[in-house]
């Protein structure tokens, strides 16, 4: 196997692992907040507004893990360094 | 299929390259100035007022509301930024349902000098709240050898709002493209009407933490401590 399929096949791999397992853990941790976001909700109507608000902040806490899965999956996909070297080097 | 919105010359401007960011964030501003422009023109008292002046009270109505509920602080102090930030990042983010507008937001240039200002408004609030030698030892609480980590959290804290945003409205555009190249006409559709509901999210995202991390340091601690570990 030459360099530059190796070079492309791992990074497909790596992309694909990348965004798979950080938006794996996101989504549960999600699922957690908004469980006990209900939970809470169903104890106590009358604080609606603050639990809403903490819901949101955590959840946007929460999705920053899979948001930077997504960049990375990004940067491997099209701004990919290694690949950029790679052709560089065979067209040499 | 993925543009890279600061690569792309909208056109020269005295010999200048404009690029399509810059373009649309002037796009928005002359938006927001505008209808403020509209809304303002005559402002009345009186029961009879313009169904613009209407509208625009319910809305800062609203962020005062949640500015006091969050910061537990006179909501003037806070309202001229983060109004501004709320405004202007939710007219960008529903800038790309009009078509061939891309939203400013989905560039990294723009969401950086955004947590820029956040990042410069932390210590100017903080200061202005309670005075600089109160400020500073924030970052030797609970000791002083953490000195190296508060900072650094106040730095990553920054980066994630930064990373958020964009994060967020590059991977709407790139799942609407890579739809259109699937399925065209039909099934962008309903991704696109999803789109509208979390630009406004995020809008309100970056709002509200903006407000958690500008007035952590303030006369009154009731919502914040409950944040502090963030």
């Amino acid at each position: 196997m030459d360099a530059i399929t190796f070079i492309g096949g791992i990074s497909v791999m790596a992309a694909a692992l990348c965004i798979s397992i950080g938006g794996l853990g996101s989504a549960l941790g999600e699922g957690n907040a908004a469980a006990s976001a209900l939970r809470s909700l169903a104890q106590q109507p009358d604080e609606s507004g603050t639990i809403t608000r903490v819901l949101f902040v955590s959840m946007a806490m929460l999705e920053t893990e899979a948001i930077y899965a997504f960049v990375i999956t990004i940067l491997i996909l099209y701004f990919n360094p290694f690949w950029d070297y790679a052709v560089a080097a065979a067209a040499k | 299929m993925l543009e890279n919105i600061d690569a792309l010359i909208a056109f020269h401007l005295f010999g200048i390259p404009i690029n399509y960011t810059i373009f649309y964030s002037w796009v928005v501003m002359a938006l927001l100035v505008f209808f403020a422009w509209l809304a303002t023109r005559n402002l009345h008292a009186t029961l009879h007022v313009s169904r613009f002046q209407t509208a625009l009270e319910v809305i800062v109505m609203a962020m005062r509301s949640q500015i006091k509920d969050v910061s537990g602080d006179n909501p003037m102090r806070y309202l001229p930024i983060i109004g501004t930030f709320f405004l202007y990042i939710a007219a960008s983010n529903l800038l790309t349902i009009i078509p061939w507008c891309y939203a400013p937001t989905s560039s990294l240039s723009t969401t950086g000098a955004f947590a820029f200002c956040v990042f410069c408004a932390i210590p100017i609030y903080g200061i202005r709240n309670v005075g600089a030698r109160t400020y500073l030892r924030k970052y030797t609480e609970p000791l002083p050898i953490l000195f190296p980590l508060n900072v650094l959290g106040d730095f990553s804290s920054v980066f994630a709002l930064a990373f958020r945003l964009y994060g967020n409205v590059l991977s709407g555009a790139v799942i609407g493209s890579a739809l259109i190249m699937l399925a065209p006409f039909l099934l962008p559709l309903p991704l696109q009407v999803l789109a509208l509901l979390t630009g406004v999210i995020h809008a309100y995202i970056f709002a509200l933490l903006a407000i958690v991390y500008v007035s952590a340091i303030g006369p009154e601690k009731k919502f914040i401590d409950t944040l502090n570990y963030y």
